[in-house]
């Protein structure tokens, strides 16, 4: 008796926790994309639906347990099998799982929709970054973790938005059919914001395509989805859904920062300014790799400070960060940094640490090297 | 158990395990036939983006003028080849059975011959099988000088039975060094995994 | 309708399989560690088999552990990622290749025989050869993390090129121990159907058998079917990383999305070798303890060979997110939809079976109807990510992992333990201790619910699975899951501690030692089972009908 009447506790904490599960935290997000409140309903359509099934069924089998106990005295009947209830039983479910698939092909269907996009974002996944390209605009950038290792390694108070932080966001606009183009520089990825309903694999050498258009401005937090490497935990998604004209401006302003970079470029840089820029650069994309101090964590990535061929050669040493090494986790950078960008972050490794090259890495010869 | 008895359960063993380790080998040998199976499915369906890398002939078809596709062109460098790729215009607009040519630059920067490989994949996948491609850098392994500077072709048509619902499509090219023939920076590349295992 | 015929043989062979024990004389077995190196007995080897795949469980659990010790809390304590992800790779392996498998094939080694009343399986040395194959491959696995690089860290999918190009130098002994284990698997489904369809006393037919042996006979035929597609698929990853082919690797014309498509299409039929046995168990159990006769004996048995069909048409459900056209999410989701048919025939027959019966709650009926509710749960949330759209959002989450667990840890290894609790005093001739017994089930019970049931929560919040750190959102949920692991993963010491006492001594079993209802050929032989049981076949008679 004891014991049924833990299983009868155990069957309403189940039921119980699945009332909670309503509550928010606790379930998926409703979401604020086209989709995603459609794709919130199929998923509580097909969770209310199992419950039921459980309810019935779970209800007879203790039901059951309850009522034909040996130590009642019950008597084992003798029937062992009946074709109706068995035809009925296969029949009856078939039933069921094409009331759900109904309208699980209906939503799949739209998220299949390829009708023509007001915005095109290519999205790149990097070991173990993001990289965003705003197709036909001439805006790209890196959006890494902005959350402190000082925070992780517990030396430092953990903020609100601990490990969902970036430095440099993906900003969108509401009310626009945005198209994202999925690829990745070395492993598979997977780029998932909960709230845009969107999860897309992105895989290297190929290119998935996926869409999404948001109705509330925000901010929305995601994670990288697929085991990608050693800081797979570490490679948020940051969406800044923004109003259409807020947008417009900000796309506006990213175009004109680039240009008056590429001013810069031309002029001679002092090793102060450099080594101060190719600090930050280094802290927010190498320092995961190859460590705060450049002690680099053999023989996965190897160290920077002291390195023989890296002091020595310098043409070797432009060479890997702009094309990156193959099979490995250090991509090119080509792309990703602009000049300046990587004339600081090349002065700043040639000089920091005790690598005290004294040598100064201007961005136009890092430009010309690039045009060549 | 008489001695009959035993002599046709041994029998039955042996036969059993024939026949299952034909089951096993042939298991095994499907395994490596999928590999091809899947590359001949990816191509007639065009999942995966997965194109022909090799020449088809433009089909004289009427050009559909009621609509416009866009064609974006997009290049990506891989990791560790030293080389710039850069398509001459980012896309165009045509008409289906409309055939275009667009040039590709590459040059590489080192002081070292190499080879690469541009891999081609396209968006969304249900227009890969409409993408014709008479003449492709992708079609084959490139070599450049040290300091070579080349343009390449890419001729292609848009088959008029495009589904009607895609209103752009998307070239890609990654471009890769080719393993083994690319011999300085592979060398080095070597070495490099050399020490670290 | 055609009548069926259920397993209900009569007992009257029982006497000339008691004499069998001990009236032969045999061959004097060798001593000490050479009588179990060299053993062919069908009931040494599944003891073998059953005390490493017990090894093995503690082994996996021990990195289960490490693992939810990492995620107790937000941050980084214990571990660093380079290692989290060797222990969650590590845990996977090992319980999916080391602790459930080999218990299913202990399993089967002892109790098939018995079962279908041959002497012994039916190729004796092969059987000793495909055990010993198994310490030899999970030493070499265990072995990868001490050496430079650390062991495999891409998880158990291994997916390309992670484990290709990006892989650790170890991988080329993962991929031999892989091969290994495969073969040990291959060789133990060999001998399984030759067994099976070769040795069955005399009159007993295929529908004559209990589900528990038709259940391993379609397992076994899953196992030749795709265990040389999983060799295939890690060969072509031994040739990329070693003799540069290109199959996974996109740099040289090969494809990272092939590599998915032949992983799992081996996965998924793997995931049903670790789940039929279990059917046939608990189908054997809840009978016994109804006094009542499995309901839709036939139904059953069609139900699980539908299961199996079925499992190699919807690979595509592990890959949703990967970019698949229309057309193949439809058929896929479809296709996973349809399993949930022949699984719920599966569940209504057993509650039919209980229905009406005279149910007592011994503990191997504990364990199985845990099993029931548990792996139903599993099923449930089986069936929503069967919903493409839905399993965008669930796809690599939490979500997952609850999901997989539930039908694993309360569905197989619960499984696996009734089976334990159901013929140990066959097996030692002695029941378990009652109290620790129910100790040992609550605990579990309590602890493993405490573990995964959380997890649906976490996961449908948004946290993806493999990461070593979580966000403080997910705080609770992992407190709770890590608090219930410890629970249930050091209650599982009790059921050492019970085996131990169990074969020692306590209360002595008959040969019947669960009543009259228990009627497979297995309860006509003594308790303890001798030795050699069934040298002279039994006769099996179906009763009238």
């Amino acid at each position: 008796m004891r014991t049924l009447l833990v299983w009868l506790a155990g069957g309403l904490t189940l039921v119980g926790s699945s009332q909670v599960a309503l509550a928010n935290g606790w379930n998926m997000p409703v979401g604020v994309s086209t989709l995603s409140g459609e794709i919130y309903g199929l998923h509580m359509t097909i969770f209310w639906i199992c419950v039921v099934i459980g309810v019935v069924v779970f209800g007879v089998m203790f039901y059951s347990l309850f009522k034909f106990r040996h130590s009642r005295g019950a008597k084992a009947s003798n029937f062992h099998e009946n074709t109706t209830v068995e035809v009925i039983w296969t029949i009856v479910p078939l039933l069921i799982l094409v009331g759900m698939a109904v309208p699980a092909t209906a939503t799949l269907q739209k998220i299949y929709d390829p009708s023509e996009a007001e915005l095109d974002v290519m999205v790149t996944g990097q070991q173990w970054r993001w990289r965003y390209e705003y197709l036909g605009e001439d805006v790209s950038f890196i959006s890494n973790l902005a959350t402190p290792r000082a925070q992780i390694n517990g030396e430092e108070a953990r903020g609100e938005h601990y490990l969902l932080e970036v430095d440099e966001p993906l900003v969108l606009p509401v009310n626009r059919k945005v198209r994202f183009l999925f690829t990745s520089d070395d492993v598979m990825h997977a780029w998932w914001v909960p709230q845009l309903a969107v999860k897309q694999d992105a895989i290297p050498g190929f290119v998935n395509e996926n869409w999404v258009e948001i109705q509330e401005p925000g901010i929305y937090r995601g994670q990288c989805a697929e085991l990608c490497g050693v800081d797979h935990g570490f490679m948020p998604i940051v969406v800044h859904a923004v109003e259409e004209e807020e947008f417009d401006t900000w796309l506006a302003e990213r175009k004109e920062a680039a240009a008056e970079e590429a001013m810069g470029i031309d002029r001679e840089w002092e090793m102060d300014e450099l080594m101060e820029r190719g600090e930050g650069i280094y802290s927010s994309i190498c320092a995961s790799c190859h460590q705060p101090e450049g002690q680099g964590s053999p023989p996965a990535f190897p160290a920077l400070a002291g390195n023989e061929q890296l002091i020595s050669d310098k043409d070797w040493h432009v060479n890997k960060v702009i094309n990156g090494v193959s099979g490995s986790a250090m991509p090119s950078f080509r792309n990703t940094l602009n000049p300046v960008e990587l004339a600081s972050v090349l002065t700043y490794t040639r000089n920091a640490w005790g690598n005290d090259t004294g040598e100064v890495v201007q961005p136009a010869e890092i430009a010309e090297r690039l045009e060549e | 158990m008489s001695r009959n008895e035993s002599e046709v359960r041994e029998a039955g063993v042996r036969r059993t395990v024939w026949r299952t380790v034909a089951a096993l080998v042939g298991m095994f040998a499907f395994a490596f036939a999928l590999v091809p199976m899947y590359d001949a499915f990816c191509r007639l369906t065009g999942i995966n983006g997965k194109v022909d890398t090799t020449a088809q002939a433009i089909v004289n078809e009427e050009v559909d003028e009621s609509r416009m596709v866009t064609v974006q062109f997009i290049t990506r460098n891989g990791t560790g080849l030293p080389w710039r790729m850069e398509a001459e215009t980012r896309q165009v607009r045509l008409h289906p059975g409309q055939t275009s040519e667009i040039y590709f630059t590459f040059s590489n920067q080192s002081g070292a011959e190499s080879w690469g490989r541009a891999v081609p994949s396209v968006s969304p996948s249900k227009a890969t099988r409409h993408v014709r491609k008479t003449s492709c850098f992708c079609f084959e392994e490139q070599q450049l000088q040290a300091g070579e500077r080349i343009e390449l072709p890419l001729v292609f048509q848009l088959a008029r039975d495009l589904p009607p619902e895609v209103h752009t499509v998307t070239l890609v090219y990654t471009l890769y060094p080719v393993e083994g023939r690319h011999q300085p920076l592979q060398a080095e590349v070597q070495t490099k995994q050399g020490e670290e295992a | 309708m055609a009548p069926k015929v259920p397993p209900q043989p009569t007992l009257e062979q029982s006497s000339t399989a008691a004499e069998a024990g001990h009236g032969h004389a045999h061959h004097a077995p060798p001593k000490g560690i050479l009588r179990w190196l060299l053993t062919t007995n069908h009931k040494e080897i599944g003891t073998l088999y059953l005390i490493f795949s017990l090894t093995m469980f503690f082994i996996g659990g021990i990195f289960a552990l490490v693992v939810r010790l990492e995620l107790f809390q937000p941050g980084l304590q214990f571990v660093r990622p380079e290692f989290f992800n060797q222990m969650t790779t590590m845990h996977g392996l090992i319980m999916v290749f080391a602790a459930v498998m080999p218990a299913f094939t202990g399993l089967a080694n002892w109790m098939i025989p018995l079962q279908i009343g041959a002497p012994d399986m039916a190729l004796p040395r092969l059987n000793n050869f495909s055990f010993w194959l198994l310490p030899v491959a999970f030493c070499l696995l265990l072995s990868t993390l001490l050496m430079p690089g650390g062991g495999p860290n891409f998880g158990w999918t291994f997916y390309a090129p992670l484990s290709t190009t990006y892989a650790p130098p170890s991988t080329t002994f993962f991929i031999l121990s892989l091969h290994i284990a495969g073969i040990s698997s291959i060789l133990g489904a060999i001998n399984i159907i030759a067994t099976i369809l070769n040795m069955r006393a005399p009159g007993m037919r295929l529908m004559d058998m209990p589900l528990f042996v038709w259940t391993w006979l379609i397992t076994a035929f899953l196992l030749i079917a795709v265990m040389p597609v999983l060799a295939g698929v890690i060969t072509m990853m031994l040739m990329d990383i070693n003799f540069g082919t290109s199959f996974f690797n996109a740099a040289g014309g090969g494809d990272p999305v092939l590599f998915q498509h032949l992983f799992w299409f081996f996965g998924h039929p793997e995931v049903y070798i670790m789940i039929l046995p279990a059917f046939g168990i608990v189908s054997a159990i809840i009978p016994t303890f109804s006094r009542k006769r499995l309901f839709g004996y036939a139904s059953m048995v069609y139900a699980v060979a539908a299961i199996a069909i079925l499992s190699f048409v919807v690979w595509g459900h592990h890959m949703f997110a990967v970019g698949m056209p229309l057309v193949g999410q439809l058929f896929f989701m479809y296709a996973t939809m349809l399993i949930a048919v022949p699984t719920g025939v599966k569940v209504f027959n057993w509650v039919a079976t209980m229905f009406r019966g005279s149910i007592s709650f011994e503990p191997p009926m504990l364990f199985a109807l845990a099993f029931v509710v548990q792996f139903t749960i599993g099923g449930f949330s089986g069936l929503m990510l069967a919903i493409a759209p839905a399993d965008f959002q669930y796809h690599d989450t939490y979500f997952v992992v609850a999901h997989f667990h539930y039908v694993l840890v309360p569905g197989a290894i619960f499984a696996i333990l009734a089976g334990a609790y159901y013929w140990l005093p066959k097996w030692t001739g002695h029941y378990p201790n009652e109290r620790l017994s129910q100790w040992h089930f609550w605990l579990s019970v309590i602890g493993v619910n405490l573990t995964f049931f959380p997890m649906h929560f976490s996961g449908l919040a948004g946290m993806p699975r493999r990461i070593p750190d979580y966000a403080l959102q997910f705080a609770d949920f992992n407190l709770a899951s890590s608090l219930g692991a410890f629970i249930f993963g050091f209650s599982q010491l009790l059921f050492v501690a019970l085996i131990v006492l169990c074969v020692r001594g306590g209360k002595k079993a008959p040969a019947q030692a669960w009543g009259d209802y228990a009627t497979d050929l297995e309860w006509s032989v003594p308790s303890p089972a001798p030795l050699h049981t069934f040298e002279t076949p039994p006769t099996f008679e179906r009763p009238a009908h």
